[in-house]
């Protein structure tokens, strides 16, 4: 590889700064993820209802998993609880929703900002600690939260869950998964604009000095305890919306579906995707979400040869998330990101990709 | 106040708490000398557990052998995983190193649970099963051969530590790595022996707890109690692993004893190490013994 994965294509240059922190870094680019868009609008058409949800699960994780990889990605924290805020989030939507009688599309951002609030919190002991210790915090964060969930029947409805009414828009009820899409795919397409936006403002840079080297950067005037707690606020407030999508769409909420495992498939969406990714997360979660269904697949036509083997499919499922992830960090520790990146420069440079 | 139970319960706590400090040694002794933190530590417990309840009842060995092969496979399975798995990691941030422990986490446990069912599965009688007194408190014999058998570990450990060929490199690659690698230590061989040793040390824990309580998957979550320990301890301080351990094991007990006489809030005994966490990394996050380290531009 000569030119670097980041080479520009011929005849663009960019001559001011505006330019360069363009939230698309060419023309093309733009017009490809605007076509993305269109073609996603489109697409309940000639797509089955499992498709569908399929496309909404990614949608609501790649959002929740978006978070998280503002926090480790871009401001170099490590969350092991983010599952436990994802919960949080569809607990609070759920419960603001029912007691309140607010609708549900404002409380969804409301659940976020009750999530934010949350992770704030426990993003205090993350202006002190980092790395390991702060893994270990959050893992403990994790287990506080789900003996939360469990006890706080006034809030979740303890171990028997509570019940997420269907969101509703101007007398239309989001009930069929075609509706609940454009719900998704316009929260989707807002977040990650607001995500890609974030990490090109201030903000966002002073995150990424951070992450690059803590005390330089608060040598240079960032204050490290308000980023580092802002950072946990953001993260949380993308996986309590995350979460609020996810209740809305199940109408259910119970306290099992949030445990470490999760938080653990969030953290294995952004390293397979490419830490400090945005469109790696997406990447990612869309792996993530698909690599069960493919097992599934992959186990009905092996058991033919070994009959038997489809007792074990939960246990098969659950292996293949470690191993993608133990093989990504072996193999590929850039992620998905990276290897895009790569197959883009080979096509552009074609064929003389020396 | 029933002061029975409490005595009863401080027993048991201290019981418990040797093998928390077991346990979080092992976890201390690889992140002290490779830098890597193992989530799968309680992982480790479970194989042992498992491989040791397989030679007992499928291939009905006596005990002894039994044990014996059990030690010789762990000792194998943890060269076989640093060589394999964990060698190509060194030098990548911390991020990854605990990912990947994460995702071997996940393996083993799914591995576990569909080769042997997710249920408890009581292991074959060892030992007689009748109480004994020992100062008027009733103590099963297991839990008195899972003290002595700690004790023995950490005697072990230290003279290990102080005396052995293979402790003195292993402190001198904790010391400092370059140092040690240019006087001499062969750094791939401490590696490698940092993870048998833990491996191995870890699947004694899991037999002798599964010759109490039975063997299931909930082992896996004593790998995760051994944090609070650690912590409290100092993450690179072996003394405070044991102290840490026997305080968590002891909190846990009396905390159900409170919880259950005047509380009665149910399971908060499972929590409570989680909050000390919090609160240990909230006022002194080196913990009690660990060094403190300074950052230097």
């Amino acid at each position: 590889m000569a030119l670097g994965a980041n080479s520009m294509r011929c005849g663009e240059f960019r001559t001011s700064y505006r330019q360069d922190s363009t939230i698309f870094p060419t023309p093309m680019s733009r017009n490809f993820a605007i076509a993305g868009v269109l073609l996603l609008m489109v697409s309940p058409v000639f797509l089955q209802p499992y498709h569908l949800n399929i496309l909404i699960q990614i949608g609501y994780m790649g959002i929740a998993a978006l978070g998280l990889n503002i926090l480790v990605g871009f401001s170099g924290q490590i969350s092991l609880g983010h599952a436990a805020f994802f919960g949080f989030g569809a607990f609070a939507s759920a419960w603001i929703n029912s007691s309140f009688g607010i609708p549900v599309i404002l409380a969804i951002p409301l659940a976020g900002v009750l999530t934010t609030a949350v992770g704030m919190i426990v993003g205090i002991p993350a202006a002190r600690i980092k790395g390991l210790y702060l893994a270990i915090a959050t893992l403990a964060a994790q287990y506080i939260l789900e003996d939360f969930f469990n006890r706080a029947v006034w809030f979740t409805g303890g171990s028997a869950g509570s019940l997420a009414n269907p969101l509703s828009l101007f007398g239309y009820q989001m009930t069929t998964d075609t509706r609940y899409f454009y719900v998704v795919l316009a929260f989707v397409v807002v977040m990650y604009l607001l995500g890609t936006n974030l990490i090109r403002s201030r903000d966002g840079r002073a995150l990424v000095a951070l992450r690059d080297h803590y005390l330089s950067a608060e040598i240079m005037g960032i204050n490290l305890t308000k980023y580092r707690i802002l950072a946990f606020g953001i993260s949380s407030f993308y996986a309590g919306v995350g979460g609020a999508l996810f209740a809305h769409y199940l109408g259910y909420v119970s306290a099992e579906s949030f445990t470490i495992l999760l938080s653990i498939q969030f953290l294995g969406m952004i390293i397979i995707g490419g830490l400090g990714s945005i469109m790696g997360t997406l990447m990612g979660t869309a792996f993530m979400v698909l690599l069960p269904e493919v097992m599934e697949g992959g186990v009905g036509v092996i058991a033919d040869f070994m009959p038997g083997i489809e007792q074990g499919l939960a246990y098969i499922k659950e292996m293949a998330i470690g191993l993608a992830i133990v093989l990504f960090l072996i193999f590929e520790p850039e992620g998905l990101a990276h290897r895009w990146q790569l197959t883009k420069a080979y096509w552009k440079l074609y064929p003389f990709s020396y | 106040m029933n002061w029975d139970l409490l005595g009863q319960l401080v027993v048991n706590g201290v019981i418990v708490g040797m093998l928390y400090g077991v346990v979080a040694m092992c976890f201390v002794l690889i992140y002290k000398s490779t830098q890597v933190v193992n989530f799968a530590q309680g992982e480790f417990l479970l194989i042992g557990a498992w491989t040791c309840w397989a030679m007992l009842v499928w291939l009905e060995m006596p005990f002894w052998l039994g044990f014996l092969f059990t030690l010789a496979f762990m000792f194998v399975f943890g060269i076989l995983l640093q060589v394999v798995v964990l060698k190509p990691l060194i030098g990548e941030p911390i991020i990854s190193v605990i990912m990947l422990t994460i995702g071997l986490s996940i393996v083993f446990r799914a591995l576990m649970s569909w080769m042997f069912g997710e249920f408890v599965k009581p292991f074959p009688q060892v030992f007689e099963a009748d109480a004994v007194n020992v100062l008027g408190l009733q103590v099963q014999p297991a839990y008195i051969m899972s003290m002595v058998i700690s004790v023995v570990i950490m005697v072990g450990f230290f003279y290990f530590f102080k005396y052995s060929r293979m402790g003195l490199a292993m402190r001198a690659t904790a010391f400092d790595q370059q140092v040690a690698q240019s006087l001499g230590v062969s750094v791939k061989q401490v590696f490698a022996m940092c993870w048998a040793i833990s491996a191995l040390v870890s699947a004694v824990a899991g037999v002798v707890i599964g010759m109490v309580n039975g063997v299931s998957s909930a082992l896996s979550f004593f790998g995760i109690k051994v944090f609070p320990a650690a912590i409290l301890g100092g993450l690179d301080s072996i003394v405070g692993a044991i102290v840490g351990g026997l305080i968590i094991g002891v909190l846990e007990n009396v905390s159900q004893y409170v919880d259950s006489q005047w509380l009665q809030l149910g399971g908060l005994y499972q929590i409570v190490p989680f909050y000390v966490l919090v609160i240990i990394l909230m006022i002194k996050p080196y913990g009690l013994f660990g060094t403190k380290d300074i950052e230097r531009i």
